[in-house]
């Protein structure tokens, strides 16, 4: 009987500490995620307000109408962004096909042959990887200006294909754990190299390539900083990213207005994330495991 | 691969040798390896060699280039803005640990079991994939007088004439940003975490669970030892980053009340000022840096990775005896975890 008192007791106690711990645990998500939703859910509800209803009432207040898009219209008129998402999306069709095609071919030569100078190709890539972009670009304009690329399309994309290393690890990783025996009965079968990438290895590659795609994809879909800097003629070659420049200058305390055009300018980065959740996590830590 | 024909064959025309599998070897190689190599040539290796020739000129994009020897290296530390832009790292690199030990233990709590651990972890990586743009705006947004940051602080009884200027203030300024810059990709390095967690044996959760050890004990014994290399690894990288810090403050402050980090005030330097030859000394002198960190971190792992192995069959020994103890009752465990 004693004993049995003793071990509720015991359990008691583990129990009590159980829920303090579970309530902590709890509250610290709720906290952070409240930090992380904050700044966003202010904006979702500024852009909503009229002009008159922003300009009288705090930020913090929710809107009238759920249902005022006008902000929304109003946004994407003044920064042209059907253009800006048109140029993004020929941006980033070009750009992931090129650097998939780019990507899978340098991984399938540096992973299935051994040649001189492999593993110094590897070593070259590891140590652009080191280099950080924004410091290079003070030299890649000049690159930039002398080969014309410098307010072109084309320049910006060929550009964009040049500098990525990630994909490239996770195309090695991938290929990695292919079998060199699908390769080896494929060439007693009389198939030439290019029929094992393109007919044989690229279809089980797949899972790899949708990594690929959806990380380069929103790194190129965000990518701002070497588009303000080569595509300069903004009436032009405006991206989505950079058209929210509009916003500075004269119209830079219109928040109302601003904050429909960041919302805009991010949804296609949501649905994004709404849909590929589980790749978007791998992909991360796969291509942080290289670091 | 196929090396064997070509040696048997012995000397052969040109169209034979390109038939053989040697050739097609050889064709294949270069046709797949040419594109990549020409665009890291172009867009990397040549604007490296390049940006170390600047940096011993006085130069524009465009017109005459002088030699100036050192004298930009000097101009390096004598000009003020330059070296008061050195110290800003600091405040980037407490921000980094900090994200780094925030992530550390939400990875941990959302790799134990969690209700609704998805939306919660979706919650906090989203900031992640969102533009540097909208981030300046909505973080501009954010810090604004008596607009979002103020009002939330004011429902937890600040008073607003007690609040500084969040942006203004060159006592809180950098604090701001960096909060900013901790609150974009702290989500990310949680999700690495977590990945590097899962990766752990599931079975070694339920022996400590079934031994008794608590979530803290748990976290000690089982969590660290098994990412403590992904965790080093992103505490030097936070070096190296915040010398790098960049977005926060170009898209929010512009670099301006003080706020303008190294590669701010060298970006200002080179497209708005045009004085090539310093930005692309300043450059130098960080990648000089940048490779000295990545140098002592592979020295780091090589020393720690010898005792790592040490520890890590005495933890694949005492994971077999764990499992062999678990054994009888790891049917019964599974079906509660």
């Amino acid at each position: 009987m004693a004993a049995q008192a003793n071990a509720v007791k015991v359990k008691k106690h583990y129990s009590a500490k159980f829920i303090i711990w579970t309530v902590c645990k709890y509250l610290s998500l709720i906290f952070v995620s409240f930090c992380a939703v904050i700044p966003l859910v202010s904006c979702v509800i500024t852009a909503f307000k009229t002009d008159a209803e922003y300009k009288s009432t705090n930020v913090m207040t929710m809107p009238q109408s759920w249902f005022n898009l006008g902000n929304f219209l109003k946004a994407f008129q003044k920064a042209d962004m059907g253009l800006a998402f048109m140029n993004s999306a020929i941006i980033l069709a070009v750009v992931l096909i090129g650097s998939i095609i780019i990507g899978t071919q340098l991984a399938y030569v540096l992973d299935r042959f051994k040649f001189p100078g492999n593993g110094l190709i590897r070593n070259l890539f590891t140590f652009a990887a080191l280099l950080p972009a924004i410091a290079m670009q003070v030299a890649v304009y000049e690159i930039m200006v002398n080969l014309n690329f410098v307010n072109t399309l084309y320049g910006y994309i060929i550009m964009m294909m040049g500098t990525d290393v990630i994909s490239i690890y996770i195309f090695i990783q991938y290929f990695e754990n292919l079998p060199v025996s699908l390769d080896e009965s494929a060439i007693i079968d009389g198939a030439s190299y290019f029929t094992i990438y393109s007919k044989i290895l690229l279809p089980l590659l797949k899972p790899a390539i949708v990594t690929a795609i959806i990380l380069k994809g929103a790194n190129t879909y965000n990518e701002y900083y070497c588009a303000q800097l080569y595509l300069q003629d903004k009436a032009r070659l405006r991206t989505v990213a950079t058209s929210l420049y509009t916003f500075t200058g004269p119209l830079g305390n219109q928040y109302n207005m601003i904050c429909a055009g960041v919302i805009i300018s991010l949804l296609p980065a949501l649905i994004l994330f709404v849909v590929c959740q589980k790749q978007i996590y791998s992909g991360i830590a796969a291509g942080a495991v290289k670091g | 691969m196929g090396t064997n024909t070509a040696a048997v064959a012995g000397k052969k025309t040109f169209g034979q040798w390109l038939k053989s599998r040697k050739g097609q070897q050889t064709v294949i190689i270069i046709a797949f390896i040419i594109i990549p190599l020409l665009l890291l040539f172009t867009f990397t290796y040549l604007p490296f060699a390049e940006m170390v020739k600047f940096s011993f000129y006085k130069m524009k994009y465009v017109g005459a280039r002088k030699f100036v020897g050192l004298d930009n290296y000097r101009a390096l530390f004598a000009r003020k803005d330059i070296v008061s832009s050195l110290k800003l790292c600091l405040y980037y690199m407490v921000g980094a640990l900090i994200q780094i030990a925030l992530a550390l233990y939400l990875a941990t709590i959302l790799s134990m079991k969690v209700k609704a651990s998805g939306l919660f972890k979706g919650l906090i990586f989203f900031p992640y994939l969102i533009n540097g743009i909208a981030i300046g705006f909505i973080f501009k947004f954010f810090y604004t007088r008596g607009f979002v940051f103020d009002t939330v602080l004011q429902w937890c009884g600040f008073q607003l004439d007690s609040l500084p200027y969040w942006l203004k203030d060159q006592s809180i300024n950098n604090w701001s940003l960096v909060g900013s810059s901790v609150w974009r990709y702290c989500g990310q390095q949680m999700v690495l975490f977590i990945g590097a967690i899962m990766s752990v044996d599931d079975t070694l959760y339920e022996a400590a669970d079934l031994d008794g050890a608590n979530k803290f004990q748990q976290f000690k014994y089982i969590i660290l030892p098994s990412i403590k290399t992904i965790v080093t690894l992103n505490i030097i990288l936070s070096i190296t980053g915040s010398l790098s810090a960049f977005e926060a403050p170009f898209v929010i402050t512009d670099g301006a009340n003080g706020t303008g980090t190294f590669f701010v005030v060298m970006n200002t330097i080179a497209h708005t000022n045009q004085k090539v030859g310093l930005a692309s000394a300043m450059a130098v002198f960080l990648l000089c840096i940048i490779f000295i960190c990545t140098i002592l971190q592979k020295l780091f792992f090589k020393f720690a990775f010898r005792n790592m192995h040490a520890d890590d069959e005495s933890r694949s020994a005492k994971k077999k005896r764990v499992k062999a103890a678990a054994a009888q009752p790891a049917a019964a465990v599974k079906g509660g975890r």
